[in-house]
């Protein structure tokens, strides 16, 4: 059972999500293999991947038709080289998301998504229903498409690896699509999956000027990265990027504070495995109190600035 | 220019899903249904841009019971879908199963765009337009924000991890959508009521010549670990004080 790990990287850097994708596929039981797919940035990103424990050999693809990860070019890439392989990981990234399945129907295998755990070489777990139920799954095919919440694995150490770093090529570009453009949120603060406390406002912060009055101060003082309810990215307060929930990024941070947000099943689905969960919500019944372990009932707008002085 | 869009009947997304007691499944027994939610804006974008002039023809697809035909694809025909195709089945049809179904539907059908939600409710799993999208070898536009015909192109702003990518893709293609980009109608009381005088075909997954047996099996559903709600704290200070007491900050 060897297993292919495609490296999900940018600007020359790992995703930390990958490191996490590794240990799952280690959990298969045999060898890893990374792939690196990409234009000329992804030689940086390949030295890193080989750098990884536990990653017996890179793969390496470098075309400017990988650079922006287009699906219609990478997965045939990938399941040109499944030949070699029982089993290939992407991470549940948008990037890993958008490709996995493309590659699955290529190779006529069902796709297992998502997984939160390897009961064995063929047996997975993994959240259905927003998470509100797990599922044990039991794959027929003969080889396995998988894509891995990096929440529910630990990171592979980045250093302590020294795969060999092997150059491969696959047809390219398949004329299909083409990169326009990415609008990209330049922020210095950590990122939200890897971010080990988060600030999360919704709707009741009102508009874009007062969750960034109220929420940045406190999140500055923490260290803490921004994340943000879907009605509060709907009202456009905060961009697309920021959502937390079933829908948008799931977080497993240490610390998660959520201000004036509800607490629907879909936000819950991407926030309750957090270590310790604060609620600070003016409603003494919202369901947000209902996974926090510790609740504050009051008004957002005087406890946040409060919290933020004393902390 | 012809628009498909599949239309999935999953679990009301207001309610809590009950897991059966023998841990076999989710008991769907008398709980309402509704039309997968990411479906329905899937629909109104296609209704959107026949509005617009840009395509004549909206055809919506269902592959599930006999409800899926009477309800879900009437509603989709309320919402503005011109005809509706129901593949009745009461097996549970697995992602790669109904991409191959709908290849066969697009390739009688041959719409320039399909048009689908980006994940089911219910089984969370985020694959079927991106099948399609490969079965076909068509380009594929994923978490759709926004989608602009251009022409034999189309141009698609996506929802990704970093922001908001655009990529642009050569018709025919298929989009999957996420949430913003739009706010379905409800379909007034005319719609609706015309919405059974549109027609709609009844075809079995056979008639595709697809085999829909199940690749996974599924061994357990069961309820996620509990949380436990902690305390309510009176006060700042407190929480201040918890929260160091803790090690979290
Ligand atoms: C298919 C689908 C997918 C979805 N995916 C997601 C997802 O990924 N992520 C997500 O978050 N949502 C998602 N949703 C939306 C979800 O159902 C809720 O609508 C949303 O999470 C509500 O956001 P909120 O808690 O900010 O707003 P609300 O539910 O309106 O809650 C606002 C809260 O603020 C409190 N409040 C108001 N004023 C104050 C004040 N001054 N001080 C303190 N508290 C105050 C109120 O008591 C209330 O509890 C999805 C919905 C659907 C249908």
């Amino acid at each position: 059972m060897t297993s292919l790990v495609l490296a999900d990287h940018e600007g020359g850097t790992l995703n930390p999500a990958t490191l996490a994708t590794v240990t799952a596929a280690a959990a298969l039981g045999g060898p890893v293999h990374v792939l690196v797919a990409g234009g000329g940035d992804a030689t940086a990103a390949a030295d890193a991947a080989a750098k990884v424990a536990g990653v017996e050999k890179v793969l390496l693809a470098s075309d400017a038709a990988y650079a922006h990860q287009l699906a219609e070019n990478v997965a045939p890439l990938v399941a040109g080289l499944m030949d070699g392989y029982d089993a290939f990981l992407a991470s549940a990234t948008t990037t890993g998301k958008n490709i996995a399945p493309r590659v699955a129907a290529l190779m006529d295998v069902m796709q297992v998504s998502d997984i939160i755990g390897v009961e064995g070489p063929k047996t997975f777990t993994r959240p259905i229903y927003a998470g509100n139920a797990i599922a044990t799954v039991e794959s027929s095919d003969a080889k396995l498409v998988i894509t891995v919440r990096g929440t529910a694995f630990d990171k592979a150490a980045a250093e302590g690896g020294s795969a060999a770093v092997e150059n491969v090529s696959g047809a390219g570009d398949a004329g299909l699509s083409s990169f326009v453009g990415l609008e990209a949120v330049k922020s210095d603060r950590p990122e939200l999956t890897s971010a080990g406390t988060i600030v999360s406002g919704g709707r009741a912060l009102k508009d874009g000027p007062t969750f960034e009055q109220v929420i940045t101060p406190l999140a500055d003082k923490l260290g803490a990265a921004i994340g943000a309810s879907r009605a509060a990215v709907d009202a456009g307060y905060v961009p697309n990027d920021y959502q937390v929930g079933q829908t948008g990024k799931i977080v497993a941070p240490e610390l998660y504070i959520a201000v004036g947000i509800s607490g629907a099943i879909q936000h819950l689905a991407g926030m309750k495995d957090s270590k310790v969960i604060v609620a600070i919500n003016k409603d003494p019944d919202a369901p947000i109190f209902q996974v926090a372990d510790l609740g504050l009932v009051a008004d957002l707008f005087q406890a946040v600035p409060e919290l933020t002085e004393k902390l | 220019m012809k628009i498909l869009v599949p239309v999935k009947r999953v679990i009301d997304y207001n309610l809590k899903p009950r897991i059966k007691a023998d841990g076999s499944g989710v008991d769907l027994a008398n709980i309402k249904m509704s039309m997968n939610p990411f479906d329905e804006i899937a629909l109104e974008e296609a209704v959107r841009i026949k509005e617009a002039g840009k395509a004549e023809e909206v055809v919506a697809v269902s592959i599930g019971p006999a409800k899926a035909g009477s309800d879900t694809l009437k509603s989709a025909r309320a919402i503005g879908a011109d005809r509706a195709i129901h593949v009745e089945t009461d097996e549970e049809v697995e992602p790669l199963a109904v991409a191959k179904i709908l290849k066969a539907i697009v390739d009688e059908e041959q719409p320039q765009l399909v048009i689908m939600g980006k994940q089911a409710i219910d089984d969370d799993n985020n694959q079927t337009g991106q099948m399609l999208a490969a079965l076909l070898g068509r380009p594929q536009g994923t978490f759709a924000s926004k989608v602009e015909i251009d022409g034999d192109h189309v141009a698609v702003t996506r929802e990704v991890d970093g922001g908001l990518e655009t990529v642009r893709l050569a018709l025919p293609a298929v989009v999957t959508t996420d949430l913003r980009l739009n706010e379905p109608r409800f379909p007034a009381l005319p719609n609706i009521i015309k919405a059974a005088k549109k027609p709609m075909s009844t075809k079995s997954p056979a008639d595709y010549g697809v085999d829909t047996a199940p690749r996974l099996k599924t061994l357990k559903v069961a309820e996620p670990p509990v949380r436990q709600a902690g305390e309510i704290v009176p006060d700042v200070d407190t929480l201040v004080a918890k929260l160091k007491a803790m090690g979290a900050v």
